[in-house]
């Protein structure tokens, strides 16, 4: 792999000044669970590393709201188990906990998870050609082996999907990201952080490179407390999402007062099922009205030649799951 | 003070080298320390197809720490090896993508992993063909399958049986290529002292990786030493070399040090072997009470450029059901693929998948219980050669398994359920034959009493250094703790590779000979003997040997999602003697688990436009994980069969993965009215399945 300098920083603002001034050739290192496999299979040639896991984010705070904010260094396990997520938001720690391994888990950061590359193999193989690793190079993936890949909001550019579970839940539940930027300190809902592919693959997200996520914020919620997180995958550990879902909702005589849900496996970005839950809202709560409420959210699915068993299987499991919320 | 000498075989005795394992104190290859040492890192081919015109390595020798880069333009000239995937920087000629094509020897590995990315390797590219298909132009029909069986039978008039036949099946199979996915990857640290060369190698035979070693670089093989006391698997993947032994001894030499060349998991996907695509047409005659006629099974598979390996898939059909009309074939063609080979249970595995769930649509298509048509056509002799079996426990394997399993219970109509789950159940049988190869061991009297025994043999994780020692114990009349059996150097008297499911039937049959041996001499005076089994196989009867199983499975299938999951397995094997009921647990229960893998999970996924295996990792590579075994029960019946071998064993590695697939495949029907006769089953086909 590429020679690399590695630095740990102690200094959120140096840090952020380390990147900045390196025109693109250093970048932040969290629990290098994905950045490190990106660097042996020389997809990731970064020049320095700067380890950010030491700097004061690794606390989990409740908010004055009843909220909780997370440090972005915090590691995976320690959010999974913490009493005011699985006692507030259920959905969070399953979707951690259906996610890699208890290896990983242990070394992942939040930050680091919200910035993990896609594993489409295209990708992760600088044999091949990809516009996410190498811009104007072409997209293989959309006529070659896509069946685990995106469904809605690809381009023909780039059919990846995001790989993240515990993304997808803090989609749902209206997180909010705190980024430590050049720019100075700014926050953003995290269904903004993540881009669909357009005519630039190559960029994840909104965020610039000195851009280091501090913080991720959960507003209250108190209807949260009745979530889930469900992914079907091809088998039953260590595998990607082919579809997941994040779902909470507050039943109120029958009908559905609110909700909140987000699928996993089937775009670039965890994908918040706005239209679903508008066309929910105060609809009777049961499986028909589910199906029409997932039917409205995939309306504009364009499955590829090899994945459109994932649209029926996204509404399958959006009926299935909002169906086992509302019975409990 | 007399000892009592406890009976070692079929007793549990606890894998012996097990601690050293967990500990780490077990020295895997490149684990070796050998003072002064390189490393080495392998450049693949990019093209399919091709021939190289220019390596630019300027770049790559210009970097800190870099020794050597190797390539056809500057590697030393080889001696012709009979697989030409040993011959490693001979010529330009590109055979498949992801051949190795150059090699870089540096300090440390972390340099030459970076250097090898920066050799740039110019090929003029030509057009590829990767794509098996049953009706390619160029499949042929090769002179033998693996290992030297006819690639062609054909008895009685099948077609005529066919024709009047009153039920036939006439379907067609597939599975896709598998690769071998040992924890330990292919690794060989190599050293020359001189004109002496010694390598440490992850290999399932020390002695059958000498000679090919010794030839390629002209050496007696006496000058030529490997070593594999412990390896990580292999599952047929080791069995022969692979280049990287070859590219490790030319950087050693090259470089004057001596080199670890592991090999990355990615790579293992291009050069070291994998289970060929199959394509198989089955046909299957039968009376209307489902007495078979007629039985044809035809293969279709692919080989490399550079060397032929023909999968005898239809191999177990010569040996398993009686019929008078029966015809199989084999058909290859050379694409511009990788060379595959060995993984465990080749021939049989891919085979009986095929033929076993032909026989579940025969049973549904007669209405008769698969159990019940599995027995009604039993064999009382080998079904091609006409040869008595040795001994043959199907149908009680199918018995035992069938009340073990709950069979009568089962209710056959199709689509049952649990809520949104569908539940069925499926049953396949198995079989492997009961090879045994010639072998040689030495054992000694220590001064202390205690004994020693030397056998080149391999423990690749089956336990079998265990099982010898039992074996030594016994014929000693001591406790294994007195017995130390020295494997894994082919320094060590010549034993053949832990392969064929023949380990402890060979090696162990040497080891008892030289014992027995040795009581006589120590009669005499002497403390040493020495022991050739060649005189005694030879003078074996003239009788088909194979073990028999029959596999259970039952499988849930989520009619919303079309997740399946296997919530039992239930295998009941005839297998000659277990020496070992812990170790040999292990090795069906790990078949088992390997055939889930292959039924539901396991597939080599290829983009046809480059021509390389996609998925090359095991992320991507997805077998089975422990939250998809839910529960695997194993059983055996005893067979006292004099016909075997000195131990009498018929071996146990391979039949476990035998007839797995088929029964999960037969459960998926079973439970969801749907059949899948392409492997992998996904859940893409079962979304909905409930509505």
């Amino acid at each position: 792999m590429k020679p690399f300098a590695y630095e740990r920083a102690d200094e959120t603002a140096r840090a952020v000044s380390t990147v900045a001034g390196s025109h693109g050739h250093a970048t932040f290192l969290g629990g290098g669970t994905n950045l490190v496999d990106l660097m042996k299979l020389g997809v990731a040639t970064p020049e320095r590393l700067v380890d950010v896991t030491r700097l004061p984010h690794a606390e989990i705070t409740e908010t004055k709201y009843g909220g909780l904010l997370i440090g972005a260094a915090v590691r995976n396990s320690d959010l999974a188990v913490h009493p005011l997520v699985r006692e507030r938001y259920p959905v969070l720690s399953e979707a951690i906990l259906a996610g890699a391994s208890g290896q990983i888990r242990n070394m992942a950061t939040i930050g680091g998870n919200l910035l993990q590359r896609t594993r489409c193999p295209y990708f992760q193989d600088v044999s091949k050609a990809c516009n996410k690793r190498a811009p104007g190079s072409g997209c293989p993936a959309r006529h070659g082996e896509h069946r685990e890949l995106a469904i809605i909001g690809h381009s023909e550019h780039c059919v990846a999907t995001h790989p993240s579970d515990m993304a997808v839940a803090l989609a749902a539940l209206g997180a909010e990201v705190h980024v430590h930027g050049g720019q100075g300190l700014w926050s953003i809902p995290l269904t903004d952080l993540h881009r669909l592919p357009g005519e630039m693959p190559q960029r994840d997200t909104i965020l610039a490179p000195e851009d280091l996520i501090t913080h991720v914020e959960l507003p209250p919620l108190p209807l949260a407390r009745n979530s889930r997180y469900r992914k079907v995958r091809d088998r039953a550990s260590f595998a990607f999402a082919l579809v997941s879902l994040a779902a909470a909702v507050e039943v109120d005589g029958g009908n559905v007062a609110d909700c909140r849900i987000a699928f996993g496996g089937i775009a670039h970005k965890p994908w918040r099922a706005r239209k679903a839950e508008e066309t929910l809202r105060g609809r009777p709560a049961t499986p028909d009205a589910f199906g029409a409420a997932a039917d409205a959210e995939l309306a504009d699915a364009r499955p590829l030649r090899d994945n459109g068993f994932k649209l029926l299987l996204a509404r399958n499991l959006f009926v299935r799951v909002l169906t086992d919320l509302v019975d409990g | 003070m007399a000892e009592v000498a406890t009976r070692a075989i079929g007793a549990p005795v606890r894998r012996i080298e097990g601690r050293a394992k967990v500990t780490g104190a077990a020295r895997y290859a490149v684990e070796h320390d050998p003072g002064e040492v390189a490393y080495g890192w392998i450049v693949q081919a990019q093209v399919a197809r091709g021939k190289i015109t220019d390596i630019d390595d300027a770049e790559a020798r210009s970097q800190p720490g870099v020794l050597h880069v190797l390539w056809h333009g500057n590697a030393p000239r080889l001696e012709e090896v009979s697989d030409a995937e040993l011959a490693v920087f001979q010529e330009p000629r590109v055979a498949y993508r992801g051949q190795i094509v150059a090699a870089v020897v540096a300090d440390n590995p972390e340099a030459a992993r970076e250097a090898a990315r920066l050799v740039r390797v110019k090929v003029h590219e030509e057009p590829h063909d990767v794509g098996l298909r049953a009706d390619h132009p160029h499949l042929y029909k090769p002179d033998k399958v693996n290992p030297s069986f006819p690639s062609d039978t054909d008895k009685g008039d099948v077609d005529a049986a066919l024709a009047r036949a009153e039920v036939t099946i006439d379907h067609t199979y597939s599975t896709p290529a598998y690769h071998n996915n040992a924890m330990e990857p292919h690794a060989t640290l190599a050293r020359w002292d001189g004109d002496r060369l010694t390598v440490y190698d992850s290999n399932q035979g020390a002695a059958a990786h000498r000679a090919p070693l010794a030839k390629a670089f002209g050496l007696e093989p006496e000058q030529v030493r490997v070593l594999a006391e412990h390896v990580g698997g292999g599952f047929g993947s080791k069995g022969t070399p692979r280049p990287q032994m070859i590219v490790a001894a030319m950087l050693a030499r090259i470089s004057g040090r001596a080199v670890k060349l592991p090999v990355t998991r990615q790579q293992m996907f291009a050069f070291t072997g994998y289970r060929t695509p199959t394509i198989q047409r089955m046909r299957l005659g039968a009376t209307g009470d489902g007495r078979i006629t007629a039985i044809e099974h035809r293969v279709f598979e692919q080989t490399s450029q550079i060397r032929e390996f023909a999968e005898q898939a239809a191999t177990p059909t010569r040996v398993m059901y009686a019929t008078d009309n029966l015809r199989t074939s084999h058909r290859l063609v050379r694409l511009d693929v990788p060379t595959p080979s060995w993984m465990r249970a080749p021939g049989e595995c891919p085979g009986m998948y095929a033929l076993e769930s032909a026989i579940d649509e025969l049973a549904l298509a007669v209405g008769i219980d698969p159990i019940e048509l599995r027995i009604r056509n039993d064999a009382d002799a080998e079904p091609d050669s006409g040869k008595p079996f040795s001994s043959r426990n199907l149908v009680a394997c199918l018995r035992e398994g069938a009340d073990r399993f709950g069979w009568a219970d089962r209710d056959p109509r199709q689509r049952q359920r649990d809520g949104r789950w569908f539940i069925g159940s499926g049953v396949a049988a198995s079989t492997y034959p009961a090879y045994q190869r010639d072998a040689e061991a030495t054992a000694r009297v220590q001064p202390d009493g205690s004994f020693r025994v030397g056998i080149a043999a391999a423990d690749i994780g089956t336990g079998a250094r265990t099982a010898l020692t039992q074996i030594a114990a016994d014929t000693l009349g001591v406790p294994v703790e007195r017995v130390r059996v020295d494997i894994g150097d082919s320094a060590l008297p010549r034993a053949g590779v832990a392969g064929g499911s023949m380990g402890t039937s060979s090696w162990g049959a040497a080891v008892a000979k030289a014992c027995e041996a040795l009581l006589a001499e120590m009669e005499r005076g002497g403390s040493e003997a020495h022991a050739d089994t060649k005189a005694e196989i030879e003078a074996k009867k003239d009788l088909a040997r194979h073990a028999f199983g029959a596999q259970f499975a039952e499988v849930r299938v989520d009619g919303e999602t079309g997740e399946i999951r296997v919530s039992r397995l239930l295998g009941v094997f005839a297998a000659g003697r277990i020496v070992n009921p812990v170790t040999a647990r292990s090795q069906f229960i790990g078949g088992m688990t390997m055939g889930m893998g292959m039924a539901l999970f396991e597939e080599s996924v290829m983009d046809r436009r480059y021509g390389d295996y996609l998925n090359h990792d095991l992320a991507q590579y997805h077998v089975p994980a422990n939250a998809d075994v839910a529960d695997i029960e194993v059983a055996w019946i005893e067979e006292d069969d004099p016909e075997l071998n000195r131990i009498g064993t018929k071996g146990i590695g391979e039949i476990g993965i035998v007839g797995t697939a088929a029964a999960i495949a037969n459960a998926v029907h079973h439970a969801t009215g749907l059949r899948f006769r392409a492997l992998p089953i996904h859940l893409d086909g079962l979304v909905g399945a409930g509505t």
